[in-house]
């Protein structure tokens, strides 16, 4: 049943299945219900680290070295059991800065450098092509071995047969085909691929079945139990050997090698990197892979020296079949048909896994660090302008896969027999080994520069290259073998695998001893030539410290929305990128992203968006294209990254002290400008007051002193004297009366005693008061309509002073016999209007104010009155004082020469018997 | 996500052990013929102390002790 057509049949029914797995799992994954975020799923997808070299290689290296095949899985167990220190840290970083593959981390770390993810990517591609070869060179044999069933011939060398009828150039057409339909159906700013993770998760679970279905075969169905293989085993002279490993020091010394390779391999390779760090949807999926991904590789290798020893037993002295394919052999020898197909099925598992995940992963990071940087440097093409590239990074990347895939069928047709899997599979080892210092070492130590990382790995690439890729194509006779044997120009220190007379270890051991030797000291060494810049810097603090560096701005210019959202939509499509700059408008709590404002936060938005889709090294380039980005001063780096925060709290809490003190300060000015003047006034009132005290006072004493001195004055002189001593007194003690009266009205200690007064009342008792008065001046007064019961609310005594205040005041003023003093009381809107009128000599507009205010009178500029007026210059202010404490008012209206007019309005009481007034205010 | 510094210097302590087992000079105390229980002595040693190690990260990791 095994024909030909049943196994392609077999194939590609088997790649469609895993094609609609990938097609269901990224509908899910755009419905919002991911297929992946399940940490069993994530640690499944790890084993993708488990190639054909692992399904096919390891028996094959088990046969020739027995336990020796181990090493390669337990260096990614140690690996995982430091997942908490390094992996952990690299997913952070990774997802912080969205980075999409190995050279982007390595560009992102040392300063966002292109020229850095170039070299990165050229070391990815040339070392893992071979590995890629050997996915290929895997599937076409086990094809073509199971296709000459029941025979069991081993297929043809490769190169030997014509490249039309080699089953491995269709191999890596389909494989190409089937890459490009997973990977690059559209562009992610994320550069994840859910589909394909969930697709390489089924394809774990399949190669790790058909192995052990395999083991359990051979090791119950074809002998009785694990004891009954290695008692055989045990006896055959040629086998027995395998059953423990070389003990010499350089057969220890390369165990070490391996396992330390290979804990390097599982987390430097770029599809390692893709699964583990890209791909990964959760931190927290790290926690359950971390003892899954290793059970994973325990139960994968557990059947691996019973199946290799067994084939060696099955066919003695190799018997013409090839050890890396006793998985297959041994089924079809004992026409195990459907297991055969099975186990086939199971390796094309492990190489479609590869490939897919290897050559997705190589071709981004062709596309975004090789292929974009230098399109966009060549102004013929003019991309720089155009529209969208979003289509053109699309076509990049097919392109790259197809490309990657020819080369590892060139690989294969080339150099492909000179080795065994196991070989092949550690030169690609070796080759990302050489990342190691760079990315480890940017992971922990800021000091690295972007000079140091490009020296470590242009040195380690070159000896690499020297001491591994070079003797495996001399030795597959592409390029002459004489300087393996004596050294480069014939130079015996020169010889690649004795490089400097370093003899008595293994090619790979001898590889990485030197690589990594010089690749760290160049690394260091030149890292150390200078202090890192203030890019690396950032980049640094962003990768090794983890908190310090989220307040540390990537950019001091700024670009707006009108800029940033063109430049991202080139890349991203401009409804996606749309989508984005509203998402994050909307985190940021605005209403649409034409609200965004022009700041530093934006731009490295825009960045971190535009990283995901071509690099961080790129993105960074095309987003300085838009940015007027003003220089970074050293002063204020220090600042960033020293004490930053600490600082700028402290500067915070200063300003806002500072703006308390200067508000303080305003106030104290004010009030302290209120008291000078407050202080003046005070001067004022008492010079002014003892001025108006030592009148009478002078007077008195003068009078007093003349009736002491003289005694021969006369009766009718003393008694004139007597009587204007006594009359001066009266008018001190009423100053004083009146100062105390002021002083109470004023600091608000007087005492009132409110009730509704009948003003008319209060007038004829204040006229009926001084009637006396205006009878000896032979002054009238008349009082007009004095009759209205009208009502205020007020002190009684007290506005009986300020009637009585007015009309002395009139009667003051006006002249002897013809004076005439009219009193008029009226109710109007509200109010109640008392008018005092006199014919006195009137005010002048200046002085209508000025009369008062205290110990002012507005006659001095009179000539009117002969005498100075009589009176203490108080009664006036006083009066205003009382009617504007009942909320009244008091004025004056005169015209000069022709008599004065005091008016006084209070608030009507409500309910009194005058016309209704509802409008009474109370005091 | 390893949860705290405890979880993840527990785990660096078991790769140190890791380390430890895997390695020269353990190794030779096994690297030698005859049998146990059946099995090569390096084969059995590094099967059993392989699967142990991984128990125990497990344990580590889901244990939430920390």
């Amino acid at each position: 049943m095994l024909q030909g057509w049943v196994i392609v049949l077999a194939s590609f029914l088997y790649l469609g299945i895993l094609f609609a797995i990938a097609w269901y799992a990224d509908r899910r994954a755009d419905s919002g219900r991911s297929l992946i975020a399940n940490p069993a799923v994530y640690a499944l997808s790890l084993g993708v680290y488990c190639t054909t070299w692992t399904f096919y290689g390891s028996v094959g290296r088990a046969a020739a070295s027995g336990i020796g095949f181990l090493p390669i899985y337990l260096g990614p167990t140690l690996l995982f059991a430091l997942a908490g220190f390094i992996l952990h840290k690299m997913i952070r970083v990774a997802k912080t800065n969205r980075i999409t593959s190995i050279a982007d981390f390595v560009a992102s770390r040392y300063g966002k450098s292109q020229l850095l993810g170039g070299l990165v990517t050229v070391i990815a591609v040339v070392g893992v092509i071979p590995y890629i070869a050997l996915q290929l060179k895997a599937v076409s044999n086990s094809f073509a071995i199971l296709a000459s069933y029941p025979d069991i011939i081993m297929p043809a060398k490769a190169g030997a047969v014509p490249l039309l009828q080699d089953s491995a150039l269709y191999v890596a057409m389909i494989l190409a085909a089937f890459t490009i339909l997973f990977g690059t159906r559209h562009l992610d700013a994320t550069e994840r691929h859910e589909g394909m993770v969930a697709a390489i998760a089924v394809e774990s679970v399949v190669k790790l079945v058909a192995f052990l279905a395999v083991g359990v075969f051979v090791v119950w169905g074809m002998h009785d139990g694990v004891g009954d293989i290695f008692a055989q085993a045990a006896l055959a002279p040629e086998v027995a050997h395998r059953l423990a490993s070389a003990d010499s020091p350089a057969a220890y010394g390369t165990w070490g090698t391996l396992i330390f390779l290979s804990m390097f391999a599982s987390l430097l390779l770029p599809r390692q990197f893709q699964i583990a760090v890209v791909e990964n949807v959760d931190e927290s999926h790290l926690r359950r892979a971390v003892w899954m991904f290793p059970l994973y590789l325990f139960l994968i290798n557990l059947f691996v020296l019973p199946v290799a020893l067994a084939g060696l037993l099955h066919f003695p002295g190799g018997g013409g079949v090839d050890a890396d394919t006793f998985v297959l052999t041994l089924p079809m020898a004992h026409q195990q048909e459907a297991l055969a197909l099975f186990v086939y099925i199971g390796g094309l598992s492990a190489a479609t896994g590869m490939v897919i995940v290897e050559t997705i992963a190589l071709s981004t990071m062709v596309c975004n660090d090789l292929v974009m940087p230098l399109l966009l440097r060549l102004p013929v093409l003019g991309l720089a302008a155009r529209a969208d590239l979003s289509g053109l990074l699309l076509e990049i990347r097919r392109w790259a896969i197809a490309v990657i895939l020819c080369l590892g069928y060139l690989y294969f047709r080339v150099a492909g027999e000179a080795y065994a899997l196991v070989s092949i599979g550690l030169i690609s080892f070796a080759a990302v080994a050489q990342f190691a210092p760079v990315v480890i070492g940017g992971l922990f130590w800021k000091g690295g520069t972007r000079d140091g990382a490009l020296a470590g790995l242009a040195a380690g690439f070159v000896l690499w290259t020297y001491t591994l890729l070079l003797p495996s194509f001399a030795k597959s006779g592409w390029l002459p073998d004489g300087f393996i044997a004596h050294g480069l120009f014939g130079i015996e220190l020169l010889r690649p695998q004795v490089l400097f007379g370093l003899a008595g270890l293994d090619e790979i051991t001898h590889c990485l001893v030197w690589s990594l030797l010089v690749n760290m000291g160049a690394y260091i060494g030149v890292s150390l030539m200078r202090v890192p810049n203030l890019r690396e810097a950032r980049q640094a603090t962003l990768f090794v410290g983890g908190a310090e560096a989220a307040g540390i701005p990537g950019w001091r210019g700024s670009a707006g929305i009108d800029d940033l959202l063109p430049l991202a939509g080139r890349f991203l499509g401009l409804e996606r990128a749309q989508e984005a700059f509203s998402r994050h408008a909307r985190q940021r709590g605005l209403r649409s992203l034409h609200e965004l404002p022009a700041d530093t936060r934006l731009v490295g938005f825009a960045e971190t968006l535009l990283a995901g889709a071509i690099g961080s090294a790129s993105a960074r380039a095309m987003v300085a294209s838009v940015v007027t980005e003003e220089p970074l001063g050293i002063d204020e780096v220090m600042n960033i990254l020293d004490e930053a925060s600490q600082v700028r709290a402290y500067t915070r809490e200063l300003e806002q002290k500072s703006r308390e003190l200067t508000r303080a300060t305003a106030e104290l000015r004010q009030a302290n400008a209120r008291l000078q003047e407050l202080d003046r006034m005070k001067d004022d009132f008492i010079s002014t007051v003892t001025h108006e005290l030592r009148t009478p006072l002078t007077s008195i004493r003068a009078f007093s002193e003349m009736l002491h001195e003289d005694p021969r004055i006369d009766l009718a002189q003393r008694s004139r004297f007597l009587g204007i001593i006594v009359s001066e007194t009266v008018r001190l003690s009423r100053l004083i009366n009146q100062i105390l009266d002021l002083a109470k009205l004023e600091s608000g200690r007087a005492e009132w005693t409110v009730a509704a007064v009948d003003v008319a009342e209060v007038i004829r008792e204040a006229a009926d008061s001084l009637a006396p008065l205006f009878v000896d001046k032979r002054v009238s007064l008349q009082l007009d309509g004095c009759e209205a019961g009208l009502n205020v609310l007020a002190d009684r005594d007290r506005l009986m002073q300020v009637m009585v205040n007015l009309l002395s005041n009139a009667l003051k003023f006006v002249p002897v016999a013809s004076g005439r003093v009219k009193v008029d009381v009226g109710a109007a809107a509200g109010e109640v209007r008392v008018s005092v009128t006199d014919n006195g000599p009137g005010i002048e507009a200046g002085d209508q104010e000025v009369i008062f205010e205290k110990f002012r009178q507005g006659t001095g500029n009179t000539d009117v009155l002969i005498d100075k007026p009589q009176g203490t210059g108080l009664g006036l202010p006083i009066s205003r004082q009382i009617i504007e404490y009942f909320n009244g008012r008091l004025w004056v209206e005169s015209t000069p020469g022709a008599g004065a007019c005091f008016v006084f309005t209070l608030p009507r009481q409500a309910g009194d018997n005058g016309a209704s007034q509802p409008t009474g205010e109370q005091p | 996500m390893i949860r705290s510094r405890l979880t993840a210097q527990r785990l660096a302590f078991l790769f140190l052990l890791g380390c430890f087992l895997f390695n020269y000079p353990l190794l030779s105390v096994f690297n030698r013929g005859g049998s146990f229980f059946g099995l090569p002595p390096l084969y059995a040693w590094l099967t059993g102390s392989w699967l142990a190690l991984i128990a125990l990260m497990a344990w580590v990791v889901e244990s939430r002790a920390d």
